[in-house]
């Protein structure tokens, strides 16, 4: 298990503060936030390339905090995946478990065992250079793995690919993590890529983690209005609270079931949020008249931004209801949602 | 703008490249005649006749072997200070920068001067392992001073062109400081490197002004070229300059050679 205390550091334009992360033998966690938060620092902290001004590093109870690179066993692969381009695939393969002592013979069956495992057999005598962007990323993977890591630290190892491949990247990356046992450790700011492929997410802004959690778990309970925001969530709304069940957002009184005293924000799904021409009766024990603002589209989808004195919501709705409500700019409607369908937090 | 103005911009004017034609050939020419006019005027009874010339070859034996040992003793300790340089940033790595251009702005006899207070007989060293003066060490040492920046130069700018991730990408796959330097950094950079040695050798053998001063005897070729001239003059010194130059051209031409080619094969990956 790897554990990061506390880990903090200053380097020029922004710093780490008190990240403390908790890391499951063999799970994949993503370490999720926007560009320039210090992700990239963090890993080389991890991996021995930078000290931390203060913190702990460690790995099954032992500190490594002080431990060189070469004696912790954690592999980077970086976002250009820093191929040695002057060895053949099989050398730049072997080159880890060389360094580690093995001896040729031994590192030679490790790189086909491995080439075999990630599927670049035939590549094992071409150069570097030579190779597509996909058979570089698995040429890394295999790099790294060969090692035997405690954990293969990934850095943002889809972002230079285009659209088509990083999909495919992608599941790769999943079958290899699947296939070898290993924890990975992926910084990135692309949430897909994190939902898709993370067994649990950190979110990280502003230099510390905010959140750790299961990508589920994060989209049901987003810690902070600000890693809600980065999720890309709406309708995140300050609230007071009144009473049990019932909080105030923007002098709105809103009923949720979970609401107490400690609720300071509320998040309404969009899908959640029902748009009708006229009010009715129903279990659901929010309805507000309310005045279309404007509207976008969302993939298929359509967000409508309605307005209900002070209090702003968005409803994502079918591009047929759109048409059937008559939406326009400054109609009116009423927007309803469950209690239930209030987060808080 | 007019239509023509637009015709005359798009042609351009012919008498800017004409005129950069013209300056740079006067670079060339500068350079190309005197050594073509020196080799060109030579019979080559009167080279073989140098070459037979016990004097003359056995100054170009020494000036080539006194020139390879700084080289080589400037590869040994200027390869490392190289890579320091280019990798690490410390209080005072501008200053030594500076210091280590310092040889190439020094006028080099004072710098052989300057040498012989460190080397000479009446300085620690000199009283310590007896003088260095007229000695083949004495000549390696005026050699190496005035040419140790060609090659720390040029290998720190091959060091800074291997891209950092791959060394630290190497320290993770488990290679210490030490293995990463010898399988990634010298491997990555040989060629500038080698363009240093090349650089480095070439100064030390057509060093005159340091090595005089050190050493009058035994006679580099440079010396000996001087020696001549002074004594019997042109005609006399003549055959030994132009074997000296033959010399220089072909090795650097070889191994100039040698580093494109290889610099070609690694760019095709092959």
């Amino acid at each position: 298990m790897l554990e990061l205390r506390n880990i903090s550091r200053r380097l020029g334009e922004f710093s780490l503060t008190d990240v403390n992360l908790r890391l499951a033998a063999g799970e994949y966690f993503v370490l999720l936030g926007p560009s320039g938060v210090g992700k990239t620092v963090l890993l080389e902290i991890v991996a021995g390339l930078m000290r931390p001004d203060s913190g702990r590093i460690v790995w099954q109870d032992v500190d490594i905090t002080d431990a060189p690179p070469e004696a912790r066993g954690f592999a980077v692969v970086y976002q250009d995946y820093a191929l040695f381009p002057h060895m053949s695939v099989a050398r730049n393969i072997a080159y880890g478990p060389l360094a580690q002592g093995l001896g040729r013979r031994e590192a030679a069956s490790s790189t086909r065992e491995i080439a075999e495992q990630v599927d670049i057999a035939d590549l094992l005598g071409r150069r570097p250079p030579s190779l597509s962007g996909g058979e570089q990323q698995r040429v890394a993977l295999a790099r790294a793995l060969a090692t035997r890591p405690r954990a293969l630290l990934l850095d943002e190892p889809l972002c230079s690919v285009d659209a088509n491949l990083r999909a495919r990247l992608r599941k790769e990356l999943k079958r290899i993590h699947n296939d070898s046992g290993t924890t990975f450790l992926h910084v990135t700011h692309d949430t897909d890529e994190a939902l898709y492929l993370a067994d649990r997410v950190g979110v990280m802004l502003g230099g510390t983690v905010r959140q750790v959690g299961a990508s589920e778990e994060l989209f049901r309970r987003p810690s902070d209005p600000d890693v809600a925001a980065f999720l890309g969530m709406r309708n995140i709304l300050p609230v007071t609270f009144v009473r049990p069940g019932v909080c105030s957002a923007q002098g709105v009184e809103v009923h949720a079931v979970a609401a107490d005293e400690g609720t300071s924000f509320i998040w309404i799904r969009p899908e959640e949020v029902l748009l009708s021409r006229q009010a009715f009766d129903s279990s659901a024990r929010n309805q507000f008249r309310c005045e279309v603002r404007e509207w976008e589209y969302v993939g298929s989808l359509l967000a409508v931004h309605v307005a209900s004195e002070e209090l702003g919501l968005t409803a994502l709705i079918t591009h047929e209801s759109f048409k059937t409500l008559r939406v326009q700019a400054g109609a009116e409607l009423y927007c309803t949602f469950k209690s239930s369908a209030v987060h808080c937090f | 703008m007019s239509v023509d103005q637009v015709r005359r911009h798009g042609r351009g004017s012919p008498w800017f490249g004409l005129i950069m034609a013209l300056l740079g050939s006067c670079v060339l020419l500068l350079i190309v005649a005197p050594l073509l006019g020196l080799v060109l005027s030579s019979s080559s009874p009167e080279i073989l006749g140098a070459l037979r010339d016990e004097e003359v070859t056995a100054s170009i034996r020494l000036t080539l072997a006194a020139a390879l040992a700084a080289a080589a003793a400037g590869t040994l300790t200027g390869v490392p200070l190289a890579y320091v340089l280019a990798r690490r940033r410390f209080p005072g790595r501008s200053a030594l920068l500076a210091v280590i251009d310092l040889p190439i702005i020094i006028p080099h006899s004072a710098a052989g001067i300057a040498l012989l207070t460190l080397i000479g007989r009446r300085s620690i060293l000199g009283s310590a392992f007896g003088s260095f003066v007229g000695t083949f060490q004495g000549i390696a040492v005026a050699m190496a001073f005035v040419s140790m920046p060609f090659l720390v130069n040029a290998a720190r700018a091959g060091f800074e062109a291997v891209p950092e991730r791959l060394e630290k990408a190497a320290r993770t796959l488990g290679a210490s400081p030490a293995r990463v330097f010898f399988t990634i950094s010298v491997p990555m950079a040989w060629r500038d490197i080698l363009s240093g040695v090349i650089l480095m050798w070439a100064r030390g053998i057509s060093e005159f002004g340091a090595v005089v001063i050190i050493a009058y005897h035994p006679m580099t070729t440079p010396v000996l070229v001087f020696e001549r001239f002074n004594d019997y003059g042109l005609a006399y010194a003549r055959s030994a300059a132009v074997v000296l130059i033959l010399i220089c051209v072909t090795i650097f031409a070889v191994l100039r050679f040698v580093a494109r080619t290889r610099r070609g094969e690694a760019a095709r990956g092959a």
